[in-house]
Order: structure tokens, then C-alpha cells, then sequence
């Protein structure tokens, strides 16, 4: 494993049932690319998320983060006998910490179907993201006694809000907000839990044109200037060619490529996938 | 208006309201009504406070209120009842086991922290269920505490089903104003801490609250802790209204009451719960009474008056708040002296206070 690899997905299966929704992937992601994740829908995709996230346990497999590993598990109880996926007993241990603790290694992520919070405004949608780097403790918050960290936590939250150019809409509702705007929002409450790798889960749904060329210069801008490494979800062929430094694909919840965009582009394996092809493999 | 002005003007209607009780006192006979409401009015809006920071701001459905307030209530009776009276109370008991008698203000503080020890170890199975599963276990649990409370094998401790009393009261209603007052106030303060917005982004969307690195368990469980803490400490103070203590009287009938406040002031409102409280107790214990009695107009009997007819009428009442009326008095606003000097002035309101909340 190379020093600057920031996200290593080992062998992950994750099974329901009898339903395999990823089938032994393997992703590796380096410090400062922005690698993207695309296949037909029910690939896979936010499962494997939810799978990194800490959202669901895998059934089999590891998850390493800045060389370290944060997540591995093996089929247990009845998934022992259901499981049919590769690498069985390959991994011993279980550790499945909750989704919480991955955020606070430096995993931030957004959400498909947008999830900001209803009844706060667009600044203490950023400022609740906060929270999780806060030393204070539930009595010296209570009793205001944080009263400097409290002040950094606002001025940070105005800074980010300043950053994304939200700083206008400050005090509206977060849900009375336009659609591209909600997503921006989104991006910067994942930013302001102070991230290293940022996953983001089809950032440009629901958007036009216009929209979707804004977002892809905001995203290259938010990965210069906060040092990311940026895992994306995207439909948009656009975006994603013009964005992404390599591209993997997935297609019934296994990896079928992986690659620069041009190589993408140019697999007969992947346009059959998008396209229906003979599957004659 | 900056915020020093703000605080000034606070304290000085608080300081207010104190000396205008105080002369009320002076001049009116104690036993009249209207101290009777004051009284139960503060001692429910606290425990309304309490029950709101977790089904409000926090979006635990929890009905347990009225197990932690006996909880509380016992607690502080077994501790102050003087040590000379304990003979007459446990009469059936060899005078209780407990025989040493602790101030009023470390047996409140005492009430408050027994009931947040239950709270906690409940806490560990329950807080994993969701909405009304939830309300289920912790009514579930309110009636066992009861039922427990209430067994002769616990007399020497309890009483068991007799009463406990002969235990320091307060006369004043300053006293439940101060107590429920500084106790409102901490919630407040935390409400507005940076734990309040975590609690609030549970409300919201769990999902994305865990997502952004709140720990789910971790602060559903402080919120559940704190909330019954507050229910203890307001379960003394009832107890030292009512200057008898039996477990029967915390009903699931008792906690129903307090949602009903809760509901009628805005779920997630502090303020809106502090008013409905007072305007609650003012119609239950004043001016609702004669539903209870059989009336006589001449010589015409009134249909339908009779013991138990208030109930009806509040079951109508909390049936069309919920259909018609879900955001209660003051949905997620706030009373504020910013508010009013703002209406006042005719400066624009915030959008946040203009349009309330949809929780």
C-alpha cells in the first residue's frame, strides 16, 4: 500500500440475504484525486457508500483508511451459510464502527436524495456539523463556559458559508432553498466536520446544464482548497469525464473496469453495461 | 437592541413578576385560587420543559414523564421526613428503614439525580427503539415503577401503599417560581448550547445527524438523562404541593396531561410550554371545575355535568389540537423580548420566527 493512499476497499462483499449487492470490490483512492464510481442503477453504488460509511456492516471484507484499517468483518451467524461470495475466512475480525466514528476519522459524505436539516437555517446546518470537533463537554457547553470555541465554531461555519458564496442566504430555511443551492449546502456541512476524503453521492442529480458545470468547477475548487480526495458518485457523463482522475465502473455490484477516462470511454466491457450489449463473457 | 440591553430587560420582568407574587401574597388570602394555579402552574411548566427537550428537540417519544416525577417525589420524601415524625408515617414499617433527614435543597438535587440513574439504566435498551415502540416501553416502564413502588415487600422503604408525609413543604409561591425558574433556565441554556443543535439535528433527519459525526446513543441518552432529571426534581416539588406523597397519584393519566401541555404549547417551544402549562392548570383547576357538578338552572338539572365530565371535555379539546391546531400555541417560536421589541418597532421578523417550524 502506498503511502498517499488515502481510501482502500479490500475484497468487500456485501450480501442481503441471498442478494449480493457488491461482490468482492476492490477500490483504492490516493491523496488529492478525485475518483469517480459509475454503473447502471442498482449497480451497487450507494451501497458500496454505505458500506465505507459504516451505514451497513460488510459481509466479508476491509476497508483501510490513510493505511489504517477502520473496517472489517466476516460472515457471521446465518450469513455463514448463506454467504457465497470470495475471500471466505480470509478475514477473522469484526470491527464495524458506527457511522459517527468513521466522520470523525475524516469521512464526510452527502446524500443522494438531499438530507439537510428542515427546521434549521442554512448556517446552523453548517454550524451543527461542528459539533463533533468540539472539546467542550455537555457542562461547560450548558453553561456557556466554551465561550472561545463556541466564537471559532461560528466563525469557521461563516467562513465555510463564505467559501461555497452561501453567505447571502445565511439565515433562510435550509429547505426553502433552490435545488443546486441544497446541494451546495449539503457539500459544505460535510466540509465543516473537516474532512480528508469527501464521498459524494450523485452531487449533480436533478440538475440542469448550467447547474452541473458550476458544480464541476466547485468541486475541483473545494479539492485545491482544502486538500481533499474527493470519491464520487455521478450519472453525469459530462462531469465525470471532465472531473475525475480515474474512473471506476460497477455492474451488478462487481467491478467490471478501471481507469483514466479515456480508457472508460473507449471499454467494450462497459458500454455493453451501459448499453445493453450482448453479455458474452 | 444589543444583547446586554436584552438581559437587562430580562432580569428586571423577572425581578418584576417576583415582587409583584411577592405583594400578591401580602395582600390576598393564601388559600385563593389563583395561587393554587401559580403554584401548579410552574411546577408543570417544569416538567413540561422537560418532557418537551425530548419529544420537542429531540424527537424521543417518550411517556415516562410520570415515572420519573415519582421517582423524584418519593425520593425527596424519604429523605426530609423529620426523623421523629418517621415513627407515625411508616406506622406499619417499625418507622422505615431510612433514618436520617438531608436539607430541601440536596433532597431536590437528590430526587433529580435518583431519577436520572433510572433514566440511564432504562436508557441502555430502551433509547434503541424508534417513536411509538419507544412511548410504549417507556409508558410501559412509568407503570411498573408504580406498581413497584407500591409493594409492601419495599414498605420499609416506600411505605408501601400508604401515604408519606409530615415532610418539609413550601407555603410561599415564590419557591416553585425560583426552583422551576433556575431549572428552566438550564434547559434552556443547554437547548442553546452546541448539544441543543445536535439534539434538534436528530429531530431533523437521524440518518444525517450520524452522518455528521453526532453519536446517536450518546446524545439521545444525555437528552433522556437530563429530561428525567428535570422530571425528578419537579416530581419533589409536586410532592411538596400536594404535602402527601402516594404512588397512585402518578398515573399514565398524569403524563398524559403533561403531553397535553406540551402539545398545546408547540412541541419545540420552551415558552410555548411554559404558558400552556398555567393557561392548562387555570382551566382544569378553576375554570372548568363546574363540569364537574351537577348543576341547577331553577329548577332545571344541566344534561351531561357530573364528576369525571372535564375529562370528556379535555379529550375533545387534545383531539382537535391534534387534527386542527399541530403547532399548538407557538409551533417552534419562541416568546422573545427581541420578538416584541421587533413587533413593537415594526422591524421586520426574522424569517425563522415568522415561519415557524414543521416538526
Amino acid at each position: 500500500m502506498s503511502e498517499n493512499n488515502v481510501l482502500k476497499v479490500e475484497n468487500v462483499t456485501m450480501q442481503f440475504g441471498g442478494v449480493i449487492a457488491v461482490d468482492n470490490m476492490n477500490i483504492e483512492v490516493n491523496k488529492g484525486e478525485i475518483v469517480s464510481l459509475i454503473g447502471p442503477n442498482g449497480a451497487g453504488k450507494t451501497t458500496a457508500f454505505n458500506v465505507i460509511t459504516g451505514v451497513y456492516a460488510p459481509t466479508n471484507g476491509a476497508v483501510y483508511f490513510q493505511g489504517e484499517k477502520i473496517i472489517e468483518n466476516h460472515p457471521q451467524g446465518k450469513m455463514k451459510k448463506l454467504y457465497q461470495g470470495e475471500n471466505d475466512g480470509k478475514y477473522t475480525h469484526s470491527i464495524v464502527p458506527t457511522p459517527d466514528k468513521i466522520t470523525k476519522l475524516g469521512i464526510a459524505r452527502t446524500f443522494q436524495n438531499i438530507r439537510l436539516f428542515k427546521s434549521q437555517t442554512v448556517f446552523e446546518n453548517i454550524l451543527i456539523a461542528k459539533h463533533l470537533r468540539r472539546t467542550s463537554n455537555l457542562f461547560t457547553a450548558t453553561f456557556h463556559l466554551n465561550g472561545k470555541e463556541e466564537a471559532k465554531m461560528r466563525k469557521e461555519a461563516e467562513e465555510l458559508l463564505r467559501i461555497v458564496g452561501l453567505e447571502d442566504l445565511r439565515d433562510e430555511m435550509a429547505t426553502s432553498l433552490p435545488y443546486g443551492k441544497q446541494r451546495r449546502l449539503e457539500i459544505a456541512r460535510a466540509l465543516a466536520t473537516e474532512p480528508k476524503l469527501l464521498l459524494l453521492d450523485e452531487p449533480a442529480a436533478g440538475m440542469n446544464p448550467q447547474e452541473t458545470d458550476d458544480l464541476t468547477a466547485f468541486i475541483a475548487k473545494i479539492r485545491d482548497e482544502f486538500g481533499l480526495t474527493i470519491f464520487m458518485i455521478e450519472h453525469h457523463m459530462d462531469l465525470v469525464m471532465e472531473i475525475s482522475d480515474r474512473i471506476y465502473v460497477l455492474d451488478f455490484g462487481k467491478p467490471i473496469a478501471e481507469g483514466v477516462p479515456e480508457e472508460i470511454q473507449n471499454n467494450q466491457r462497459v458500454i455493453d453495461a451501459y448499453l445493453g450489449g450482448a453479455a458474452d463473457e | 437592541m444589543t444583547k446586554k440591553k436584552e438581559t437587562i430587560i430580562s432580569v428586571a420582568l423577572i425581578a418584576a413578576l417576583l415582587i409583584v407574587l411577592y405583594v400578591l401574597e401580602q395582600i390576598l388570602p393564601s388559600t385563593s385560587m389563583l395561587f393554587t394555579v401559580l403554584k401548579k402552574g410552574a411546577i408543570y411548566a417544569l416538567v413540561a420543559v422537560s418532557m418537551n427537550l425530548l419529544n420537542g428537540f429531540t424527537g424521543l417519544f417518550s411517556l415516562g414523564q410520570a415515572g420519573f416525577m415519582l421517582l423524584g417525589a418519593y425520593t425527596y420524601g424519604i429523605l426530609t421526613i423529620p426523623v421523629e415524625q418517621r415513627e407515625n408515617v411508616y406506622m406499619y414499617f417499625d418507622g422505615g428503614i431510612v433514618q436520617f433527614t438531608v436539607p430541601v435543597f440536596v433532597a431536590l438535587i437528590a430526587a433529580g439525580v435518583v431519577a436520572a440513574v433510572f433514566a440511564y439504566l432504562i436508557g441502555l435498551p430502551v433509547l434503541r427503539l424508534k417513536s411509538d415502540y419507544l412511548a410504549i416501553a417507556t409508558l410501559g416502564f412509568a407503570e411498573i415503577i408504580r406498581a413497584v413502588f407500591q409493594w409492601d415487600k419495599l414498605g420499609p422503604l416506600t411505605n408501601g401503599s400508604n401515604l408519606l408525609r409530615a415532610y418539609p413543604t413550601f407555603n410561599s409561591v415564590l419557591f416553585p417560581f425560583l426552583v422551576s425558574g433556575i431549572c428552566i433556565a438550564i434547559i434552556v441554556m443547554m437547548i442553546n448550547s452546541t448539544y441543543g443543535r445536535a439534539f434538534k439535528a436528530i429531530r431533523d433527519d437521524e440518518v444525517a445527524a450520524e452522518a455528521m459525526g453526532i453519536n446517536l446513543a450518546h446524545h439521545k441518552r444525555i437528552a433522556f438523562v437530563v429530561s428525567s432529571f428535570f422530571a425528578g426534581v419537579s416530581g419533589a416539588l409536586l410532592a411538596m404541593y400536594q404535602t402527601t406523597i402516594q404512588a397512585s397519584t402518578f398515573k399514565s393519566a398524569m403524563t398524559y396531561e403533561i403531553l397535553l401541555i406540551v402539545v398545546i404549547g408547540g412541541i419545540g417551544s420552551v415558552t410555548g410550554s411554559c404558558i400552556s402549562s398555567f393557561l392548562f392548570i387555570i382551566f382544569s383547576e378553576w375554570i372548568l371545575r363546574f363540569l364537574d357538578n351537577d348543576t341547577y338552572i331553577g329548577s332545571f338539572h344541566v344534561p351531561l355535568l357530573r364528576a369525571g365530565f372535564r375529562k370528556v371535555v379535555f379529550s375533545v379539546v387534545i383531539m382537535i389540537i391534534v387534527l386542527f391546531f399541530r403547532q399548538g400555541i407557538m409551533g417552534t417560536r419562541e416568546f422573545s423580548i427581541r420578538g416584541i421589541y421587533n413587533f413593537l418597532t415594526g422591524k421586520s421578523k426574522k424569517k425563522k420566527t415568522a415561519k415557524g417550524g414543521n416538526a
